[in-house]
Formats: C-alpha cells, structure tokens, sequence
C-alpha cells in the first residue's frame, strides 16, 4: 500500500466531502417505457421459469396482468445510447459519475447493492428517479488501487407516483496503482 | 409455497450455473448496461485491472431474483435484496448459489441469506426478504401500504 498515495488522494478530496454529501439531482423519467421486449431478454438472460412471467392468463391471476421482474428496475433509468437531435444527456447513476470527475477518481466499481421494492412494475409505465449522494466513506486502498467507496441512492417512481423501488449503491472509486 | 411450510434454517436447493462470455455479455445487454468492463475484454484487463469480463451488479441482481422464486414459485414476491460483489464471476467459473432461511415472520415475510461461490471462493453474499402467502388464498402481489413493509 502506497501511505503517500493515500494522504496525496485524501488531502486532495476532503474539503469535497461536506460539498457532496446530500447533493440531490432530479434525473426525470426514463427513455424507455417498461415493454415486453426487455423482459422476455432478462428472463432468457437468466433462464428464468417463473410463469408470471410467461403465461399471460396466470399473470392475470396472481399479479393483476403482466409485470416486469423487480430486479430490473436499473433498466428503466438508462439512456438510451443514441436519439436523433438528443441533447446533453443524463447518465446512469449521473451523481456518481460527477463525484468521479470532481474527486479525480476515474476508476469505480459497485461493491454493494440494496434494493426494497414497492409497487410492480408493468408495461407501460415509466419510471422517473431522483439521486442522493447518501455517505462518503474514508480513504483507503486494496488490490483495486486507492480511493474512497460512497453510496448513491436512487428513488424510482411511477408515472402516478408511486414509489416502486428505493435503491442504494455502494461504489469504490480509486486511482490505480496503490497496492 | 405458504409461509407455513417454512421454517429458520432451512435450506434452499442449490443451484450451479456455469458462467460463459455470453452469459456476461447477454446478462450486459438485458440490463441496458454497456459499461465495457462488462463485454470489452482489453478494457477489462487493461483499464479496470481485472482479468476478464464480468457479471454486472443488476445481472447478479436478476440471477439472485430467479434462485430465490425458483424456490418459492410465483407467489413469492422479492420485497427486498442487498448483496455485496467480493470477487468478480469471470466467464469460466462456475458460479453456484446456495440459500438458508434465516427468519420466518408471522407478518408473511422470509429472510434468507445466500452465498454465491466460484470453488472455494465467496464471490457475492445477499440477504433477501421474500414474501410468501400467509394461507391458501392470501396473495403477496395484493399487498398495498401497510401491509406491504419489506
């Protein structure tokens, strides 16, 4: 482990802290609607056989009609890659990828995930978030390089308001070469 | 599955699912995630730092998903899931998932904790809250407000 490295990464993003932590953005809605396209790739993609999402008439019966699986609420809020005349687009995870720029630590991965999940997403619907930067964590290093893991939440909601997921993510974000 | 049926310490079937390239990259795909670390194998190696492609955090989260409602069937309802990433799944690993309730709620909910591992290594841990009918008749996926705190 590099002591230098470490102090050089801390003393250059402590004064950021307090200017980040709490910081919100209103990402709006998504570019895409939940549709079945999407949810019959994310069943195949993980061979999954669960009938509600297969068979229509039981869907009917146990979830009201067709829904998409919970844990593919990410997909809802990634932009799409190319739009004819798109302006200035929002990222995924936006928030996150500005602490990146701000705090100079362009490499990251998500080391953790929560998800609580709340009202079914179904076709049709489009689902709007809002980011928080939740927590910044101290400088420390490991096989990665040297850095300092944060947490973003993100709100989903409905296009009636409903919240249908809160979820955190906790991310390590370091300069290389630490180790 | 009602919730009668459950009880702490029981654990779920496993389950071994051999992980390929097209795994990772159809898991990249169905998620809309084109982050190159997740299909690009010089980006991986080169510029991440780890020696492959790898699954994706909502890919993992789909897989976990499926292990969990192939054991409940489709009443089971995920009311919550946090999971921790400790080691990559690189394509080539067999990555097998195993389950143990830890909870029985009268309240109609399950905990249970679950380790994927690549051999002999603890790739991801996640605890999960399932839902689950209270009785024959009672439905998960009706459950609105108060009744619906996972």
């Amino acid at each position: 482990m590099s002591v230098a490295l470490e102090e050089e990464v801390r003393a250059r993003t402590e004064a950021l802290l307090e200017q980040w932590v709490g910081v919100e953005l209103d990402a709006g809605p998504g570019d895409i609607a939940c549709e079945r396209g999407f949810i019959v790739n994310w069943v195949e993609a993980t061979e999954n056989a669960n009938p509600i999402f297969w068979d229509d008439a039981l869907a009917d019966q146990i979830t009201g009609g067709p829904i998409a699986p919970p844990s593919m609420l990410s997909v809802w809020m990634r932009p799409l890659l190319f739009e004819p005349d798109a302006g200035e687009r929002i990222r995924p995870l936006e928030l996150h990828f500005r602490m990146k720029d701000a705090f100079a630590l362009p490499e990251g991965i998500v080391t953790a995930n929560e998800i609580v999940f709340g009202e079914p997403v179904r076709p049709g619907d489009v689902i709007s978030t809002k980011q928080r930067v939740a927590e910044i964590g101290e400088v420390r290093s490991n096989r990665l390089g040297t850095g300092r893991p944060w947490t973003v939440e993100v709100t989903y909601s409905n296009q009636r308001g409903e919240v249908v997921a809160v979820e955190s993510y906790r991310m390590f974000c370091y300069v290389r070469g630490a180790s | 599955m009602n919730i009668d049926a459950v009880t702490t310490g029981d654990a779920l079937p496993v389950l071994e699912v051999p992980i390929s390239a097209r795994t990772v990259v159809q898991g990249a795909a169905s998620t809309r995630d084109w982050q190159p670390q997740h299909h690009d194998h010089a980006w991986a190696t080169t510029r991440a730092g780890t020696k492959n492609i790898f699954l994706n955090t909502p890919n993992q989260a789909g897989w976990i998903e499926r292990y969990l409602t192939d054991w409940t069937g489709p009443h089971g309802r995920l009311g919550r899931i946090s999971f921790r990433m400790r080691r990559p799944v690189y394509p080539g690993d067999v990555l097998v998932f195993r389950g143990t309730v830890t909870d029985v709620s009268p309240d109609g909910f399950v905990d249970v904790d679950i380790e994927l591992t690549v051999g002999e290594e603890t790739a991801t841990t996640c605890s999960a809250r399932m839902a689950l009918p209270r009785s024959d008749g009672d439905n998960p996926w009706q459950r609105r407000g108060d009744d619906w705190r996972p």
